[in-house]
């Protein structure tokens, strides 16, 4: 049965100090929605603000998007979790998770959305390695997220080659799950999410995508960083794998349901 | 002095210590039972050093001090556990209170935009948005 077709959509970019990089990302979205581009007639962007320091809230504010200033840094996970908080209270029928720096086109949001509405998903991931585009990792960092993408290919049950995307879209049957229960860890916004989606039954899949280099700011891995990447990817993993079926998740969903 | 003397004035000192920081509101009473209650049994085998004795006897431990050595880990181990557990707590609730505060702040906005009829720095919408939906326009079309 295929999902009735996204009227509301809510793109959230959480940004971190991402003064330099965010003008570019919401200019070119908001020449996007002045078009015929494939996006809902209501696409709305909200910026969250993780705690910057720099001038981030006011060059969202200047372009006049909506924004969720965080008083403190709380990660991409705390990020996302008040904009899908957000989203859920104010009726949208999904989000789309846009990062600030400017490596998701979101030129590629439509073919999200087609794939949600084609497959009945109410997760769908832009994956880069898919056959779009360019991007490549190397060393310990490949290593880990095919990994990743292989375990967590058989927790969706569905073939998922990139899983740890930050391009995401989340469909109105995951934003009740996700305002309530987004988690925080390193990693958690990403390989601990799509297990809380599957464990909830909820179906995920994925369409391929180019990235691009980002705009600017500076990149947040280094070699060393990517073998400590692949150890806590892995403990990560394990963890949320071993992790029991959270009755805390169900009451906290109840509770964000009932406001 | 003997070893047990020494241990005696110790625990005395900690559980001074302990009942000042209590006294000046500086901890609270759950983290300080833990802290009391190893002062206090510090004070029993310094008072009676043959109830270590008998203990490290009956356990099979060969030199009594080295139960004391070990009772004084597994209690230290157990605390820092028992910290991280409450410190991931408040990371959870300080995290949560940070978005509602976000979340919170953004409302007003609205709010403060509608009531003057002005776009202060937010686009054109309803002081409660939950109730009326379709309040945030998109906001760069005119």
């Amino acid at each position: 049965m295929p999902t009735d077709p996204v009227t509301r959509l809510l793109v959230v970019i959480p940004a971190w100090n991402e003064e330099l990089a965010l003008p570019g990302v919401l200019d070119e979205l908001a020449e996007l929605r002045g078009t015929a581009s494939g996006l809902p007639p209501r696409t709305d962007v909200l910026v969250v603000s993780d705690g910057s320091r720099d001038r981030t809230v006011e060059v969202a504010r200047e372009r006049g998007v909506a924004v969720l200033d965080l008083p403190i840094n709380l990660g991409v996970g705390g990020a996302m979790r008040a904009g899908f908080k957000y989203a859920y209270r104010r009726g949208y029928d999904a989000v789309v998770q846009l990062d600030a720096d400017g490596q998701h086109d979101p030129r590629a949001i439509p073919d999200l959305l087609a794939a949600a509405a084609e497959q009945d998903a109410d997760v769908v991931i832009g994956a880069r390695f898919a056959g779009a585009g360019t991007y490549t990792a190397r060393g310990p960092r490949r290593a880990a997220m095919r990994v990743l993408s292989v375990v967590l290919s058989r927790v969706a049950r569905t073939r998922l080659t990139d899983t740890t995307s930050g391009f995401k879209l989340a469909g109105s049957r995951a934003l009740p799950l996700f305002a309530a229960d987004y988690p925080a860890e390193y990693l958690g916004d990403t390989v601990e999410s799509l297990v809380l989606a599957s464990r909830a039954g909820l179906r995920i899949t994925q369409v391929p995508v180019a990235m691009r280099p980002r705009q600017g700011g500076r990149p947040s891995h280094g070699p060393l960083r990517a073998a400590i990447f692949l150890l806590r990817a892995m403990l990560a993993l394990v963890i949320a794998l071993s992790r029991p079926r959270s009755r805390q998740t169900q009451t906290r969903v109840a509770e964000e349901g009932a406001r | 002095m003997s070893v047990y003397a020494t241990a005696l004035g110790i625990s005395f000192l900690t559980v001074a210590a302990i009942v000042f920081l209590m006294r000046s509101r500086r901890i609270r009473e759950k983290y300080a039972a833990a802290w009391i209650l190893l002062a206090v049994a510090v004070v029993v085998v310094g008072v009676f050093p043959d109830v270590l004795a008998t203990v490290a006897r009956f356990l099979g431990v060969q030199t009594p001090i080295n139960l004391l050595f070990l009772v004084g880990v597994v209690i230290l181990l157990v605390v820092s556990v028992q910290f991280s557990v409450e410190i991931s707590k408040l990371e959870e609730e300080t995290r949560t209170l940070a978005e509602e505060v976000a979340l919170l702040r953004r409302d007003l906005e609205d709010g403060l935009a509608a009531a003057t009829g002005r776009d202060a720095a937010a686009p054109p919408s309803t002081p409660t948005p939950a109730d009326a939906p379709d309040a945030d326009a998109p906001p760069d079309q005119p």
